[in-house]
């Protein structure tokens, strides 16, 4: 055991080897666009250079003039197969050759395909279009702008939720602030780059690209060329980062199959870093108020929190995270209020921990606002706000272990040593802050399906169309069978990432790990089910004993008493080669529609703030240290402490890694990413990874994760609580509230930069 | 991406032949139709990306010469070859012992990885990553003369605030030709013309109504070695670089200082700036402030203001004054202090 596998505590499973680490870094493992294919033609995209208007003209003779140049996709070809919709798998309801009206920068205009990536690239850049351009609406502050309610507006957010009455008790309260927050925009920016590979077999569509959502994708990419979708498969086993950015389907797909069914072979587009900023999904930014008022002892009375988010004209793309941050302490009184404000802009999308990186950080940071304004601890004052049952609907939770992490992160942190003054604590010509702040994420499940078989040989096959995003989910669904079915790991083989796999939910919202191995531990319960009736009839080697005397271990059937048969013999009792089932998981409270659904690509999600006997979530506590050179302010994260209470464990190191690359992503969140918008274009400045910055091994030093035990039976059959959108949560206003223990500055807009504390 | 020629000649009045033949004595180097490849990571770049638009490479990695691979430290100075790569500088012992600002300057440059592949002599002239530059979409005077800059009233955050004009405010990003302007250092240069000897400082040119114009070279001429004298002032030295992030970043200010200190007393000192300016920027003025001053945070302060004394902000890039002189007077403070 080490620091990248944590010695196992109460409730967490083995830390396992991912099952694929050897593949990955030996370049073995297939991504989508590496995947073979014979005769392939490449293709490359023309994007807008404007954010509003009509294309009135496109001038192709140069493009068509390229060596090599095979065909040119653009308005009019797309005419016979429908237009996107904006849906759970599908990105935006632009059309962008279905209708010449440019809605965004960077907007899809043509597709060319050529011989050679070269020459595609090459008539994609003499492609050239006129346009009658119109003056775009960037963001919040430009003129144009419409403000819309986002209560209602998307399935995700029903209501804007309240309790009690605010007013008035803001009005009373001894201790009060009242602050606005900003987040800026932010690109996902996974180091696989976005591609599309279509091919026709005949009749069938075989699409390789990386997705989190194989069966939505396969239902709507169907719907949208009005073909049948038993029709179409999507190939996707290795996903090279993913953050939500893979899991809407965008419109370039369905152009990439068009333009392979027009040529009769197959075509690969891979676009480039700087075309993905246009024509994929992103962060929108977003902006807050919030007011708290308390009384003397520490006791939030009232909390108010709205918020503002950018959308596309077309699209109502909502985050709304005041379901969370309304829930999270024992408010005496809530109002919140959440907003769209649509400019011509793409249409945004899911990036990890959608509503909560941007909310919570508000809520946070005020959070410590509030601890300096009453002059208390702000761990202490997160104690004393701890609450027995959430606020708005006054259900308990199923489990909330947010104080044990304070305390065990602040004692591995070292809290106790802060010296609570502000610009007390230096170090040189570095002063030296501390701050903390609450990590929360909304435990949900969906339906889900794997299909099992175990072999008289003692081979494993599991199969289930989740994806491998990165997050471990192929080796802890592999440690689920192994654990339940008595085989070792290297005698289990999983596939997924393929729409021809039994279906499993878009893998977002953290419900992975709970999805999939609740299906698994399904079917390989039905697989123990009948080794235990072959080996307890008559005349079995166990015969006599009673189901719940047994356990499987070692590729052996063994009784209480210490009876023990090995299961290739029992197979051979039965006289069968295997035992496979195929098994359907439909969570508690779970419609009669549910697993329609699923096969439809359209899973519900169960859990979070939905259900009638409880509100579900994972809690996490943050602690960072930073340093800021007292002459040029630049701000360095020395230390990070993480506790995180997710429930079941399934394995400590594939879970370590999820929280760790959570908290580093929240340290870049804090200091580093933003995509600038060129306000009076609506264009996107900084497309490369030159400018968008992200932390590098430099910027990271001392890291702890701390996995702290918990028991939840409520959330699912496998007691998981999802945490691969915790550990970003929270670790932006850690950051700011220790740049304010550091200098007093109390940054409100990230990210934080010098610039905002030279002054 | 283009079509081109490649050619690898094995000597340089070869490689100055072939460039002489397919370029016009009024050709900018990057402008150009041929033009010289060392370690590519910039014009391979600025190439797949439209921005630079040769029809003929001319790599100088198979040039015979061993001096081109070579760095020679004596009690003159340093002669550096022009093909060695930024990395095995950034490496060399009796660098940083006695140079200890050049090798600073390299070691806080690029990535590990273009680090081995970038020449020395390309990093001296490398152009700028403004970001509207780099994307041919936006209106670039230093890409097409007079089309206009997008970043005058745009995004301009990484922008220079010194040695600007009104047709470009393009940061020169490079931090090398900080340290070597800092110590006088000369490059040079053989073309269909002859051999010449070019300071440092005169090299680059500030973007004044002819942005398209960075540099002082002949599009036929080729930087064969960078030559550094030995001076009282190259030990006590560094570059201090203050970036958004801790590697893998440009500077968004950055100092190489030099001093010939007598006790606190500034004898001489040699100051660039770097990250806020059009070109490598020397800061006479502060030099001059200092002169003969006893060196403590007024005099470095005064000295700050001197060399910011003609900053011209923008919208998003005024702080840069403000943390340029912070970075110079920690800079100085620093190399005061520094045990040599």
């Amino acid at each position: 055991m080490d620091t990248a596998a944590p010695r196992p505590k109460e409730n967490q499973g083995q830390p396992l080897p991912r099952v694929d680490a050897r593949l990955k870094v030996t370049g073995q493992a297939h991504y989508p666009a590496d995947l073979p294919t014979a005769n392939i033609a490449y293709g490359a995209l023309a994007t807008s250079s404007i954010a509003k208007g009509k294309v009135a003209k496109l001038h192709l003779d140069d493009a068509r003039a390229v060596p090599g140049l095979l065909d040119i996709v653009t308005y009019g070809d797309m005419d016979t197969v429908e237009k996107p919709k904006f849906a759970n798998s599908g990105s935006t309801s632009i059309g962008p050759l279905h209708d010449r009206t440019i809605f965004h920068d960077g907007q899809i205009i043509a597709l060319a395909v050529a011989e050679t990536f070269e020459a595609a690239e090459e008539a994609a850049q003499l492609i050239r279009a006129e346009y009658d351009a119109e003056t775009p609406t960037a963001s919040f502050d430009s003129p144009g702008t419409a403000t819309i309610p986002a209560a209602g507006k998307s399935p995700l957010f029903k209501e804007d939720v309240k309790a009690g009455d605010f007013d008035a008790a803001y009005k009373e309260a001894a201790v009060k602030i009242d602050a606005r927050y900003s987040t800026p925009t932010q690109h996902h920016n996974p180091i696989e780059l976005f591609s599309t590979t279509a091919f026709w077999e005949g009749d069938q569509l075989i699409v390789h690209e990386p997705s989190q959502n194989v069966t939505g994708w396969k239902v709507e990419l169907a719907r949208q060329l009005k073909i049948d979708p038993a029709k179409v498969r999507i190939v996707s086993p290795f996903i090279g980062g993913a953050f939500g950015s893979k899991g809407p389907m965008t419109p370039r797909t369905a152009i990439v199959a068009v333009a392979a069914r027009r040529l009769g072979r197959p075509v690969r587009c891979v676009t480039s870093r700087m075309q993905a900023f246009g024509t994929q999904t992103y962060r929108a930014e977003t902006r807050h108020r919030i007011r708290i008022g308390a009384g003397k002892d520490g006791r939030i009375t009232a909390f108010a929190h709205e918020g503002w988010e950018v959308t596309s004209r077309p699209d109502s793309y909502v985050v709304g995270g005041t379901s969370a941050t309304g829930r999270m302490y024992g408010y005496g009184s809530v109002l919140t209020h959440v907003s769209l404000v649509q400019a011509d802009r793409n249409t945004p999308g899911y990036m990890r921990s959608p509503p909560e990186t941007p909310y919570v950080y508000a809520l946070e940071n005020a959070m410590d606002e509030m601890a300096v304004a009453l002059g208390m601890d702000p761990v202490e004052f997160r104690r004393i706000n701890e609450p027995k049952t959430e606020p708005i609907g006054k259900k308990p939770f199923s489990s909330r272990s947010l104080i044990q992490c304070y305390d065990q992160a602040a004692e591995a942190f070292g809290w106790a040593k802060r010296d609570p003054k502000v610009g007390a604590m230096r170090d040189g010509d570095w002063l030296v802050g501390m701050g903390c702040a609450t990590a929360i994420y909304p435990t949900a499940v969906a339906p889900c399906a794997a299909r099992v078989r175990l072999t008289v040989d003692g081979d494993v096959r599991l199969q289930c169309g989740s994806h491998e995003i990165g997050t471990g989910v192929r080796t802890v669904a592999g440690q689920m069978a192994s654990e339940r079915l008595g085989v070792s790991i290297d005698r289990i083989s999983v596939e997924m990432g393929d729409s021809s796999l039994p279906p499993a939910p878009v893998s977002g919202g953290s419900i992975s790990t709970a999805s999939v191995c609740s299906a698994v531990l399904k079917a390989c319960d039905a697989i123990r089910a009948k080794l235990y009736a072959g080996a307890t009839a008559e005349g079995g080697p166990l015969a006599g004993s009673h189901n719940e005397e047994l356990d499987l271990a070692d590729g052996k059937i063994v009784a209480k008493g210490g009876a023990s048969a090995k299961v290739e013999d029992v197979l051979k009792t039965m006289q069968v080669g295997a035992i496979e089932e195929y098994a359907e998981f439909a969570p508690k409270g779970a419609t009669p529609e549910a697993l329609k659904k699923l096969y439809a690509g359209m899973p519900e999600f169960h859990g979070g703030e939905q259900d009638e006997d409880s509100v579900k979530y994972a809690f996490g506590a943050e602690f960072v240290e930073v340093r800021i050179n007292r002459y040029t302010r630049e701000i360095r994260v020395p230390r990070i402490v993480g506790a995180f209470a997710a429930g079941r464990i399934m394995n400590t190191r594939t879970a370590r890694s999820q929280l760790m690359g959570g908290m580093i992503w929240g340290i870049g969140q804090a200091l580093h990413e933003a995509t600038e918008v060129d306000s009076r274009y609506a264009r996107y400045v900084n497309r490369d990874l030159q400018d968008y910055l992200v932390p590098v091994n430099a910027d990271i030093n001392d890291l702890q994760v701390i996995l702290v035990p918990e028991v939840d039976h409520a959330v699912n059959p496998a007691g998981v609580k999802g945490l691969g959108e915790l550990g970003n949560v929270g670790t932006a206003a850690a950051v700011a509230s220790a740049v304010y223990h550091a200098t007093g500055k109390r940054i409100r807009d990230l990210p934080i930069r010098i610039e905002q504390l030279l002054v | 991406m283009r079509p081109f020629v490649y050619e690898q000649p094995t000597d340089i009045s070869a490689a100055v032949a072939i460039a002489s033949r397919f370029t016009t004595e009024d050709d900018q180097p990057t402008r150009a139709n041929a033009q010289f490849i060392a370690g590519g990571t910039n014009l391979a770049d600025y190439m797949k990306l439209g921005v630079a638009e040769p029809n003929r490479l001319v790599d100088l990695n198979r040039l015979k010469d061993p001096g081109l691979r070579q760095i020679r430290v004596t009690d003159e100075g340093i002669r550096f070859g022009a093909l060695v790569r930024m990395g095995e500088a950034a490496d060399h012992a009796e660098l940083k012992r006695g140079y200890p600002v050049i090798a600073d300057s390299l070691r806080l440059a690029a990535s590990g990885q273009i680090r081995n592949m970038a020449s020395l002599a390309g990093n001296v002239l490398q152009r700028t990553r403004c970001e509207y530059f780099r994307e041919t979409s936006w209106h670039c005077n230093k890409r097409v003369p007079g089309s206009g800059c997008a970043a005058m009233e745009g995004f301009n955050r990484q922008h220079a605030v010194l040695g600007g004009s009104d047709a470009c405010i393009a940061t020169y990003h490079g931090d090398f030709a900080q340290a070597l302007i800092a110590l006088d250092a000369v490059v040079r240069a053989e073309g269909s013309r002859g051999a010449r000897k070019i300071p440092l400082a005169k090299l680059h040119r500030q973007p004044r109504d002819t942005p398209e114009i960075e540099t002082d070279l002949a599009a036929d001429e080729i930087i064969t070695a960078i030559e550094v004298p030995a001076v009282p002032w190259a030990r006590r030295s560094l570059y201090l670089k203050i970036r958004d992030r801790e590697s893998y970043a440009f500077a968004l200010a950055s100092a190489a200082v030099a001093l010939d200190l007598d006790g606190d007393n500034v004898r001489e000192a040699r100051i660039a700036l770097g990250g806020v300016a059009t070109v490598p920027w020397r800061a006479k003025a502060a030099e001059e402030a200092l002169q003969g001053k006893t060196l403590d945070e007024p005099s470095a302060g005064a000295a700050a203001d001197a060399a910011f004394a003609g900053a011209e902000p923008r919208q998003h890039n005024a702080f840069k004054i403000e943390l340029g002189k912070r970075t110079l007077v920690r800079a100085l403070l620093e190399t005061r202090d520094m045990k040599v």
